[in-house]
């Protein structure tokens, strides 16, 4: 492909002086973005976006942020449904959800995991059943952020039950606004209530929501899935311009805060290292020698993980990453999480058994050790990831399976 | 900073793996094992003249290939991982680093020409009674003597002290540290043959009474902890190998061993502990490949040096006892290669420094 970056460059440059209007309403500027393309500039010409390779895309956001101009809106789970659509959808789909979602209008959940099934993803018992043109779904869904502020989910249910456990799933769009759709905050070890808990009860979904066809909900879900493990880190981004004035800026703050509320605590979560020389010399223990070795090799860890992502970065470039690689990060970043927990456990001492103001850095010492827990968990277990680890980047064999049959036969919870 | 082999290096690894696969099978290394020298001279001849690898590192113009710390490293990897025997630690990297840290243009040349082409083994020999490279613990010292320097006192732990020619040594003269050579055959020099845990590598105390030696380059020229940083990077290099060649081997084993009517590879239990060593070895291998690069871009590598040490001895000896333990009792026994491995892994753990050691050089390094 041979794109020139730099007329990308000035072409966003040219659009950005003629139309960028911090007068307008957020949702109007959104049209313009959605309209021209420029929003998502490496989508389809006809769907919302320029048809520009994924290179062009930090240029195109380089030159929004030099002049504080504000992008489409892809923060929380909706860029989740905006890719599965975009990539499996027909064209009616695409054109009713894919615009609403990127101007920001509709805000939209993921619905895949469940009390039953959470490793074991493909276990899905939530059923849809066909009557007469609607779908009819029962069950219930767990791990939902922002479904609460959400008009749309992307579900997968159960639509056949003889076919064995990842044929007989199909990939639905449902209206979160109905009367069969009950939203449960659930509230956490560490105190915030980041997901949800949904309930359906005879919910609704028309024909003409179903996401390619009957059945294929397991592959559909996959992209789904690939997309959020990529972008796992960039959709939590807080919202920038924090010091700008005027209606659309305040307008885009009250948008971020809602869909960067639940990820206020994942820097705890993933043990906040970045504080441990800082704490070890406020408390003198960095004179300790066993405590000096302790920060030594979390050190070595978090600076060979930083290393070992951007040679991963090389080799995904050059074409020849296998694929599963990403799981040695998450495993390591686990590791650096629990590492530094207990870390900040011996260097505050006692201190460690307040919580809030009473405790050190106004809570946030308490508030990693009880968050560090579900950084092995989230996006896949610990466990889930050695299996990977060991059966695709070291071959060793699966594990024995006895869910292959039809789906009704299968042992479950 | 690179963070990537280029495709040249990448193939000149695949050509070096091939030619030590070939030419040190643990058949061969065990013979060279009870062997009194404990290398074959015409495997080191080959290595030296036909593979050019002990000059890979050193300027064109002393008969070197002119290449930098990523390519060492490369070398250093693949005879960690074929367990290769032979003097290359002592002469190539730890004379060769030293030699080149301090002298330069024709005595430069002079020196480094031998050690290139392999006709001369040298080695260097720093620690006394503590075993470490610290500065404060060299108090082997040389007295100027008519032109030349007489040296008097005692170096353990010299690798290959009993098979150099030439002996570099690190000594005290008043004017700061300074590097002095020896000839094996010099008066005052006594050679004690120590037994070592990994029989694959020789060691040795000496001991310099009233020794002739000459200085190397500048008095007090010599920077220990500068040349110090070079070594750790390409030792860190040759455990990495060693850990690849012990995970390797123990998958092997797990893919072929069958108990329970199936092979142990496929028991979860096994399973997560190879994923364990593998994400291990990657993060080694991170820390160590751009410790190299770091030095080869000319940063200031001390606290790189000292983290890849130690992550590298603790992955080697992590891997070689796993590999021991997946291998059950055939790998406690002595006709199983994995104990070659281990010894090596143990050996090298507190060479240069343990991993602790290294731990709070690089704090220190880092002003924590």
């Amino acid at each position: 492909m041979d794109i020139n970056l730099d007329d990308i460059r000035n072409d966003v440059r040219e659009w950005l002086a003629e139309n960028w209007d911090d007068s307008l309403s957020l949702i109007e500027w959104r049209t313009k973005l959605a309209d021209s393309g420029w929003g998502m500039p490496d989508w389809p010409v006809e769907y919302f976006g320029r048809d520009l390779p994924p290179s062009a895309v930090a240029v195109v956001q380089e030159e929004f942020a030099a002049i504080g101009a504000i992008g489409a809106m892809k923060s929380g789970p909706r860029m989740l449904a905006a890719v599965t659509i975009l990539a499996h959808g027909n064209q009616a789909q695409k054109q009713r959800f894919l615009r609403r979602i990127i101007t920001g209008e509709d805000a939209w959940c993921q619905l895949f995991s469940e009390p039953g099934s959470g490793s074991d993803l493909a276990g899905s018992t939530t059923r849809a059943d066909k009557k007469g043109d609607k779908w009819i779904v029962n069950g219930q869904k767990v791990w939902n952020t922002s479904a609460h502020h959400a008009d749309y989910g992307i579900l997968v249910a159960r639509t056949d039950w003889d076919e064995p456990k990842h044929t007989g799933l199909s990939y639905f769009l449902i209206d979160m606004h109905q009367p069969g759709v009950e939203v449960r905050q659930l509230k956490q070890m560490n105190g915030y209530a980041s997901f949800n808990e949904v309930f359906f009860t005879d919910a609704e979904v028309p024909e003409d929501f179903l996401l390619g066809e009957l059945g294929e909900g397991w592959p559909i879900a996959m992209t789904t899935l690939a997309y959020e493990r990529r972008v796992a880190a960039g959709n939590r981004e807080a919202g920038e311009d924090k010091g700008r004035e005027g209606v659309i800026y305040d307008q885009y703050r009250e948008e971020s805060a809602i869909a960067t509320e639940p990820y206020a605590w994942y820097p705890q979560r993933a043990g906040r290292s970045d504080l441990i020389i800082d704490r070890a010399r406020e408390t003198g223990s960095i004179e300790d020698a066993a405590i000096r070795q302790d920060i030594a090799k979390l050190l070595i860890k978090r600076q060979s993980m930083e290393w070992f992502i951007k040679r991963l970065a090389e080799v995904q470039k050059a074409g020849k990453a296998r694929g599963p690689e990403g799981s040695v990060t998450k495993l390591t970043a686990s590791e650096v999480a629990r590492m530094s927990a207990d870390l900040h456990t011996e260097i505050t001492g006692i201190d460690a058994m307040l919580t809030g103001p009473d405790s050190p850095n106004d809570g946030i010492i308490a508030e990693v050790l009880v968050s560090v827990p579900a950084v092995s968990i989230a996006g896949g277990t610990d466990e889930i990831q050695k299996n990977i680890v060991a059966e695709r980047l070291l071959d060793l064999p699966k594990e024995p399976r006895f869910d292959t049959g039809p789906f009704k036969d299968v042992k479950r919870n | 900073m690179a963070f990537s082999f280029t495709e040249e290096q990448e193939q000149f690894r695949d050509v070096l793996a091939r030619f030590l696969r070939d030419k040190s099978p643990t058949t061969e290394i065990r013979k060279l094992m009870e062997t009194d020298s404990g290398y074959d001279g015409d495997v080191w001849r080959q290595v030296c003249t036909d593979m050019g690898l002990a000059g890979i590192h050193l300027p064109e113009e002393s008969g070197g290939a002119g290449y930098g710390p990523v390519e060492l490293g490369i070398v250093m990897e693949e005879q960690g991982r074929a367990l290769l025997c032979g003097p290359y630690l002592s002469s190539a990297v730890l004379a060769g680093l030293a030699i080149g840290a301090v002298a330069s243009g024709e005595e430069q040349a002079a020196r480094l020409v031998g050690i290139a082409d392999g006709s001369v083994v040298a080695t260097l020999a720093v620690t006394e009674n503590q075993g470490l490279w610290h500065a404060a613990d060299i108090t082997t010292q040389a007295v100027p003597v008519d032109g030349g320097y007489q040296l008097t006192g005692r170096k353990s732990f010299v690798s290959d002290g009993q098979n150099a020619d030439i002996i570099y040594i690190v000594a005290e003269n008043g004017a700061g540290l300074s590097l002095f050579a020896v000839d094996a055959d010099a008066d005052g020099l006594a050679v004690e043959g120590l037994e070592g845990v990994d029989a694959t590598r020789r060691i040795a105390h000496l001991t310099f009474t009233n020794c002739a030696a000459e200085l190397v380059g500048a008095e007090g020229a010599f920077d220990l902890e500068a040349v110090f940083d070079q070594v750790l990077i390409a030792f860190a290099h040759e455990q990495l190998g060693g850990a690849q060649a012990m995970l390797d081997s123990a998958l092997e084993y797990a893919k072929l061993r069958v108990q329970f009517g199936r092979v142990i590879g496929s028991f979860q239990a096994l399973k997560h502990r190879f994923a364990d060593l593998h994400v291990e070895l990657e993060l080694a291998k991170a820390a160590v490949y751009q410790a190299a690069q770091a030095l080869e871009d000319g940063d200031d590598v001390r606290a790189y040096a000292s983290m890849a040490k130690a992550t590298a001895s603790d992955i080697f000896l992590f891997a070689a006892k796993e590999c021991i333990q997946f291998h059950g009792g055939i790998g406690f026994t002595w006709e199983n290669d994995t104990h070659l491995w281990f010894k090596r892994a143990k050996s090298s753990e507190v060479f240069l420094g343990s991993p602790a050691d290294h731990r709070e050089r690089m704090l220190q390094a880092m002003g924590v």
